[in-house]
C-alpha cells in the first residue's frame, strides 16, 4: 500500500503575530514545527504501512527550510520525502496549495491513500484536503477518527461529526483528513533519526511538476488576504437583580428570546 | 559543563530526555503509588530503539557502550529512578551474554533484547549471598540433556517480567564460588517459578522478585563461557555496569536539584522567595557541586570502561559510591528545602529521596565497594614499594 501523508511546517506557537503591513505571519524568532494535526496523519500512515506493508511518502510545499519537517517525518517512520519548493509557489492560497500538492501526487508511483491532518494551526481553513481530493478526482472523507478496515480497493472509516460518528466506506484511492482522536503519535526512534540525517529529500519545483507559474503561488490563487486583524472584544454583561426566583425567570426569558433554550 | 558528546550520543541523550518528559513524568507518581510495572514505558523505549543502544550492531543493536547506556539511564532517572533501573537491568542481564556468549547464543537472544521485545535480568543474589556474593547455594547439576537447576535467587530486578535470565549457579558444588557458572534460563522453563513482587521503599515501579528453581532443566547450550568462571564473570560484569548505577544516581540527583530550585524560586516566606536567602542558596550550590562532580566522575569511569581497559574495578566503584552517596544527600536536602510540601507524596522530591537509598545498597554496597577500592590501593602500594 502506497500512502502519501501531507504535512505543513508551521510556527510552533498559537500566539502568532501578524505584520500589519504585509498581512503575513511574523515568523522570525519562532521555532517551526510539523503542524500538530499532520503528525496524526503521518502516524496513521506509518501504522498502516507497518500493518499492510508498502511505503509512506511525506509531501510538503514550503521554503527550503521545510526540509527539517520532512527529515523529522522520516525519523518518525516515513520512507520517502518530497519537498515542493519554488519561488513561484509563494503566497499560495488553499486552492493553489491543493493544486500544487495534487500535481505532485499524480506524479508519484501509484498511490492508494492520501492522508492529511484535519487543518493547520496557522491557516485553520481545513480546505486543502478536500480541494486536493476534488482535483485528484478521488473520494474524500474528513475528520476520520478510526480506520476500521482497509482492503485493496476500499476502506471503511469512522468519522466524527458534530452529532456523533458516521461510518463511511469509500473506494481507493482516496483522500482522508484525520482528527487527533485517531491515534497517539510516537516519539521518533534512534534508527529513524539516524536515517533522517542522511536521507535524500527529493525537491520539485514548477519545472519538475510541469506546471505553469501562473497556476501556482499567488498568481494561481483565487483568493487573497487583504487584511488580518484581531476582532474587537465587546463585553456586554447583563446583571439580573431581585430575589432568586425572579432572577431565574428573567434568565430563562432572556435565554428564550436569544433562542438559546 | 560540556562533556563533548558526539552526534550519536547527543541524539540518544535528547531522545531519552524527550521520552522521560513526555511518557514518564505523567505516570511516574501513579506507577510508584500502585507499584505497577511500567510496561507502557518499556514499549515506548523499545519503539524508540533505546534497548538497541547497548547491543552490538551485528545483533540489531546500535553498538553503543557504557557511556551511551549511562546517558539513557541518567535521563530516565532524572524523572523516575524506578523506570531507569528497569531499563538498566535489561542491559545488566545481557552483558555476560555479550561478553562470553557464543555466536549462536548471541544470535539466539540478543536481537529480541535489542528490539525490546524481551527484557533481560541478572540473578546472583541469594538469601545467604548478598555482599558475600561467593556464598551462593543454587546448583546447576550436569545431567543428561543439560543442567538441572535447584535453589533460590533473591531481590532480582525485572524478576517475573523479564524473559531472559542470566543466572549464576554452582556447577561444581564442592568448589564453592570457583565452581560457579553463568547460565541463561528462559522464562516459562518448567521448574522455574517466581515469588511475589517485593514491596520496596523506593523504585517501586520496578519489579523485584524471588526466583525459584525446582529441578529446572536447561539445555547445555545455555551455559555462558566455561564452567567454573561464573563468579569471575559476575564480578567483571559489575565492574562494567557500576557506572550505570552512578548515572542513575546523577540523574536522580539532577532531578531533585531542579525540583528544589524550582520550589525555592516560587516559594515566598518573610516576603521573599527562598532562593534569595543565603542559607538556601548555599544548600542549592552544594547540591549542584555534588551533582556535577558525580557526573564528571561517572562519565570518566564510563569512558574508561569503553576504552577497553582491562581492570576498571576501582574507577567504576568510585563512580558508583561517590554518585550514590551524593544522590542520597542531595535528595534529602531537596526535601528539606521543599519543607512540608516536599514531605508530601504529591510532591516529587519525597519519591526521589526514597528512590535514592537503594543506590547505596545494590550492585555492591558502598561499604563493600570501599573495600574493593582499598584493596586496589594496597595492591598498587605493594607493586611500587
Amino acid at each position: 500500500m502506497n500512502i502519501v501523508a501531507c504535512l505543513k511546517q508551521v510556527p510552533g506557537t498559537t500566539e502568532v503575530k501578524i505584520d500589519p503591513k504585509t498581512n503575513t505571519l511574523i515568523r522570525q524568532g519562532i521555532e517551526n514545527i510539523i503542524n500538530p494535526f499532520d503528525t496524526y496523519a503521518l502516524e496513521e500512515a506509518v501504522r498502516l504501512k507497518d500493518k499492510h506493508g508498502g511505503k509512506v511518502t511525506v509531501v510538503t510545499m514550503g521554503p527550503p527550510q521545510a526540509d527539517a519537517a520532512l527529515r523529522e517525518a522520516i525519523s518518525l517512520g516515513a520512507d520517502e520525502a518530497l519537498l515542493l519548493s519554488d519561488r513561484a509557489f509563494a503566497g499560495a492560497d488553499t486552492w493553489a496549495t491543493a493544486f500544487t500538492l495534487s500535481r505532485a501526487i499524480v506524479k508519484l508511483e501509484k498511490i492508494d491513500l492520501v492522508i492529511c491532518g484535519r487543518q493547520t494551526i496557522d491557516g485553520d481553513t481545513g480546505q486543502v484536503g478536500p480541494e486536493m481530493a476534488e482535483m485528484l478526482t478521488m473520494p474524500f472523507v474528513a475528520y476520520v477518527s478510526r480506520i476500521e478496515e482497509i482492503k485493496e480497493a476500499y476502506l471503511r472509516v469512522s468519522r466524527m461529526t458534530e452529532e456523533g460518528h458516521e461510518t463511511i466506506e469509500a473506494t481507493l484511492p482516496a483522500v482522508i483528513t484525520v482528527a487527533k482522536e485517531i491515534n497517539v503519535p510516537r516519539v521518533p526512534s534512534l534508527r529513524g533519526i539516524m536515517r533522517s540525517k542522511s536521507a535524500k529529500i527529493l525537491t520539485w519545483g514548477i519545472q519538475e511538476l510541469g506546471v505553469d507559474k501562473d497556476s501556482v503561488g499567488l498568481a494561481g490563487s483565487s483568493t487573497q488576504v487583504i487584511k488580518i486583524f484581531f476582532p474587537q472584544r465587546i463585553h456586554k454583561a447583563e446583571i439580573f437583580s431581585g430575589d432568586l426566583e425572579k432572577q431565574a425567570d428573567a434568565l430563562i426569558d432572556r435565554l428564550k428570546s436569544a433562542r438559546i433554550c | 559543563m560540556d562533556y563533548f558528546f558526539n552526534e550519536q550520543q547527543k541524539t540518544i541523550k535528547d531522545l531519552a530526555r524527550r521520552i522521560a518528559e513526555e511518557k514518564v513524568i505523567p505516570v511516574r507518581a501513579e506507577l510508584d503509588e500502585k507499584e505497577e510495572f511500567p510496561w507502557d514505558i518499556v514499549r515506548d523505549l523499545a519503539a524508540a530503539d533505546m534497548f538497541r543502544v547497548f547491543i552490538p550492531e551485528e545483533y540489531e543493536g546500535l553498538g553503543g557502550g557504557c557511556m551511551e547506556l549511562c546517558l539513557v539511564v541518567e535521563e530516565l532517572s532524572r524523572v523516575c529512578s524506578g523506570v531507569a533501573v528497569t531499563y538498566a537491568a535489561s542491559a545488566l542481564g545481557s552483558m555476560t551474554l555479550m561478553e562470553y556468549g557464543t555466536e549462536e547464543q548471541k544470535r539466539r537472544f540478543l536481537p529480541d533484547i535489542a528490539s525490546g521485545k524481551k527484557l533481560a535480568a541478572f540473578a546472583i543474589t541469594e538469601p545467604t549471598a548478598g555482599s558475600d556474593a561467593g556464598n551462593i547455594k543454587t546448583t546447576a547439576e550436569k545431567v543428561a540433556g543439560g543442567y538441572l537447576l535447584n535453589g533460590t535467587k533473591q531481590f532480582i530486578t525485572n524478576g517475573g517480567e523479564a524473559e531472559i535470565y542470566t543466572v549464576i549457579a554452582l556447577t561444581d558444588k564442592a568448589r564453592g564460588a570457583r565452581g560457579a557458572s553463568a547460565i541463561i534460563v528462559e522464562k516459562d522453563t518448567p521448574g522455574f517459578v517466581f515469588g511475589k513482587k517485593e514491596k520496596k521503599l523506593g523504585i517501586r515501579t520496578s519489579a523485584t522478585r524471588e526466583l525459584a528453581f525446582r529441578n529446572c532443566l536447561v539445555p547445555e547450550s545455555n551455559l555462558l563461557g566455561r564452567p567454573g568462571l561464573g563468579f569471575i564473570q559476575a564480578m567483571r560484569l559489575f565492574d562494567r555496569s557500576r557506572p550505570g548505577i552512578g548515572a542513575q544516581a546523577v540523574g536522580l540527583a539532577q532531578g531533585a536539584l531542579e525540583a528544589a530550585t524550582d520550589y525555592a524560586q516560587e516559594r515566598v516566606q518573610f516576603n521573599q522567595p527562598l532562593i534569595t536567602m543565603p542559607v538556601i542558596q548555599h544548600m542549592l550550590a552544594d547540591m549542584a557541586i555534588q551533582v556535577e562532580a558525580s557526573r564528571a566522575l561517572v562519565y570518566a569511569a564510563a569512558r574508561y570502561v569503553d576504552s577497553g581497559a582491562r581492570n576498571v574495578t576501582e574507577e567504576s566503584a568510585m563512580a558508583k559510591v561517590f554518585a550514590s552517596d551524593a544522590a542520597m544527600k542531595v535528595t534529602v536536602d531537596a526535601v528539606q528545602i521543599c519543607g512540608g510540601a516536599g514531605y508530601m507524596r504529591d510532591y516529587t522530591v519525597e519519591k526521589m529521596m526514597r528512590d535514592a537509598k537503594i543506590l547505596q545498597i545494590y550492585e555492591g554496597t558502598n561499604q563493600i565497594l570501599r573495600n574493593a577500592i582499598a584493596i586496589s590501593l594496597r595492591k598498587r602500594r605493594a607493586r611500587t614499594a
